[in-house]
């Protein structure tokens, strides 16, 4: 082996951590809006994410057998459709669950895990427990080679891409738009917002829903690198709030951070050690570090 | 005899004798050993339960890796059978004989030094509660002296069970993997497996449980126990006392731990295996709706959540295995939306005044001379004239 290919292996194996990376970061983002910045602990997130990739395989489907000359055209839009469905079925929990348990974020946890359940279960009954794959157009497929021997997969570009447009999202719109002023006035002090004439109910909803859509987005992400099935969201879950807990559950250039960060130590890892020794090195090191410095990377400055 | 039933309020010794009463007498005379079996295997789940009542109801600490506690006391004593059922006589068609069959077939020729302290049983039984407990230990010193709290221990404690249960995957030959330990038979030449010893090792699993919730009650009624409830309502104001907090959350959850490696303990020798599907993420959140059915402020209370949950597990698991996690998950959003207090918030804020306004009515309705319309013993029959609000069933008019 020489210099040149131990070079390639090495980028090739960070390119596989960064597509890692990019389902992390679409999970902690929504993670990180709904619990770094409202205190819900969502514990259905995963299940938000599965939904996503659901509708996608859905669209995939009908689009084969409806309309098999537009399968060049329908990913997009697929994605756009991944985030309205798990968008209206956040807004519809924040609705019947979330909005009666703003003042004990420890049960909503309990009752989200209930929802977890209930959606996982619906999942296996109505979807069937076989895991699934949409049918990817054809720009999708195959590799991109800059250089000889070095091979980059388009999909994970394509994920690549959509994880930044969707971040840079995410960032202008709490911090440029009404929305992103409403929900951080919310957050910095409730009573305050509402006296000066915000709907507090409307922003946590909204809030809520858009946060569960950006779920969907990351299960859009994950039907190009894995196959779908009913569990799996629930594999996420933890990775998804060490995330956030471990950038700094308020900020959200924390997250970004983070979710580098874990992806690259288990993507790095995983190439000396086996799968599974990869992950325990990755969690151990996160909780690690947690023990020493519990308000993660990027704390703020607000005391609460 | 004042002080007799004042002692009897203060422990709760009236619901503690029904409990006993129905695991000592009424199970063991109406269950066949098969389904007696099943109850002592939840009562393994009942110690964490009185463990998390301790942690979560008095402490305010919600911690999701009660499985890690309940699987490393599990292993434990898994561990100690297992050396015990695979002697060199036994396993001589091994490749190396004397070691466990699993580490023979990933091919591991010597016993790890892991493993060395589980060949005596005193260990075994110290190392039991002494795991569980020196983690605890390590997460909640450093957690909790830092003020970490609430939701971020939650979530730590979560990546612990899921750091544990991979690694218990991963290292195949130490831990037997996802399969677990299997083929448990006997405990110093004791063969766990007939009916005689079952019935022996539930009684075991009663007595202990009882005792446990004597130890709990006890440190509730102390006035650690008054500093624990203090702390979860106003952490604040008990440090601005002079107390260090910490330190009290740190021991309760170190005591919850504990409780749980026993359970985990009993769990293998009653079962007979110990797996990783009972340390990861998704038991120790079960675990939790235990304590959050039975109350989370009751120490009976959770025994019986321990109970009921897995009773319906089993039954619905066995005739509807669909069903059955769709009413897992009714339960968890009920039981958090409707009754946060579970069974036993239910028994104190209804029926407890109900039964109290009722013996008040009947007294009152001997006491006033009724009128010769409505005599006294009408008043035992209508009790839906007597409900908790209406304490005077008919104004008496003179």
């Amino acid at each position: 082996m020489t210099l040149s290919d131990m070079w390639n292996i090495g980028l090739m194996q960070g390119f596989a951590g960064l597509s890692l990376f990019a389902v992390l970061l679409l999970m902690g983002l929504g993670l990180a809006i709904i619990f770094g910045q409202m205190g819900v602990i969502n514990m259905a997130h995963g299940e938000f994410m599965t939904i996503g990739a659901y509708t996608i395989y859905m669209a995939s489907v009908f689009t084969e057998t409806r309309a098999p000359g537009l399968m060049a055209a329908y990913f997009p839009i697929a994605i756009v459709l991944a985030f309205l469905v798990a968008f209206a079925a956040g807004w519809l929990v924040e609705w019947g669950l979330i909005r009666h348990l703003y003042q004990r974020p420890l049960d909503t946890l309990l009752a989200t895990f209930g929802i977890s359940l209930g959606l996982q279960q619906i999942f296996r009954t109505f979807i069937g427990p076989k895991e699934v794959s949409p049918t990817l157009p054809d720009w999708l497929m195959g590799s991109w080679a800059p250089a000889e021997g070095l091979d980059i997969p388009i999909n994970g570009l394509f994920v690549l891409g959509l994880t930044l447009l969707v971040t840079a999202g995410v960032l202008i719109a709490l911090h440029r738009s009404r929305w992103g002023l409403r929900v951080r006035a919310t957050v910095s002090n409730r009573t305050m917002a509402n006296a000066t004439g915000i709907d507090t109910r409307k922003t946590d909803r909204l809030t809520f829903a858009i946060g569960c859509g950006i779920a969907g987005v990351a299960g859009a992400a994950f039907t190009t690198i894995g196959s779908t099935g009913p569990t799996s969201g629930s594999l996420y879950i933890v990775d998804a709030f060490l995330v956030v807990t471990f950038g700094g559950a308020a900020s959200l250039l924390g997250t970004v951070v983070s979710a580098f960060g874990i992806a690259q130590t288990q993507s790095i890892s995983e190439f000396f050690l086996t799968g599974s020794m990869a992950k325990v090195l990755t969690l151990s090191l996160i909780v690690l570090i947690l023990m020493l410095r519990p308000q993660g990377l990027f704390a703020s400055k607000v005391r609460r | 005899m004042t002080t007799l039933k004042s002692l009897i309020q203060r422990y709760q010794l009236g619901s503690l004798l029904l409990l006993v009463l129905l695991l000592a007498v009424v199970l063991p005379l109406t269950l066949d050993i098969f389904r007696l079996n099943l109850v002592g295997k939840y009562l393994t789940y009942a110690f964490v339960a009185v463990g998390l009542v301790m942690v979560w109801g008095y402490g305010g600490v919600l911690s999701l890796g009660q499985g890690v506690f309940f699987g490393l006391g599990g292993y434990a004593m898994a561990m100690f059978l297992k050396l015990e059922a695979s002697d060199p006589e036994s396993t001589k068609i091994q490749s190396t004989p004397g070691i466990p069959d699993f580490m023979d077939w990933n091919q591991i020729t010597e016993l790890p030094a892991l493993w060395l302290p589980f060949k005596s049983l005193p260990l075994t039984l110290i190392l039991v509660i002494a795991v569980p407990v020196a983690l605890a230990w390590l997460i909640s010193f450093a957690m909790f002296k830092r003020r970490v709290g609430g939701v971020y221990f939650a979530i730590i404690t979560q990546a612990v069970a899921l750091i544990l249960t991979v690694l218990i995957i991963g290292q195949q030959g130490y831990t037997g993997g996802v399969n677990g330990m299997t083929d448990l038979k006997t405990l110093l030449g004791w063969d766990t497996r007939t009916d005689s010893a079952k019935y022996i090792l539930y009684y075991a699993c009663v007595v202990l449980l009882v005792a446990s919730i004597v130890l709990c009650r006890w440190i509730q009624t102390s006035k650690l126990g008054t500093l624990l409830l203090a702390m979860r309502d106003k952490e604040d104001r008990v440090r601005f006392s002079g107390y260090d907090v910490s330190n009290f959350k740190v021991f309760t959850f170190c005591l919850a731990a504990g409780l749980s490696g026993i359970g985990g303990a009993l769990f293998t020798l009653q079962v007979g295996f110990m797996s990783p599907s009972f340390v990861g993420i998704v038991p120790s959140i079960e675990m939790v709706i235990f304590a959050a059915v039975g109350g989370r402020m009751s120490l009976v209370g959770a025994v019986y959540g321990a109970l009921l949950v897995n009773a319906g597990k089993t039954l619905f698991s066995e005739s509807f295995p669909d069903l059955w996690l769709f009413l897992m998950a009714g339960l968890f959003i009920g039981v958090t939306m409707a009754f946060p207090m579970g069974l036993a918030g239910l028994w104190e804020s209804r029926i407890v005044p109900w039964w109290k306004g009722r013996r008040e009515a009947l007294r009152r309705a001997a006491v006033q001379p009724p009128p010769a319309a409505m005599p006294p013993a009408s008043a035992v029959e209508r009790p839906e004239d007597i409900g908790g609000q209406h304490l005077n069933p008919e104004p008496a008019r003179p």
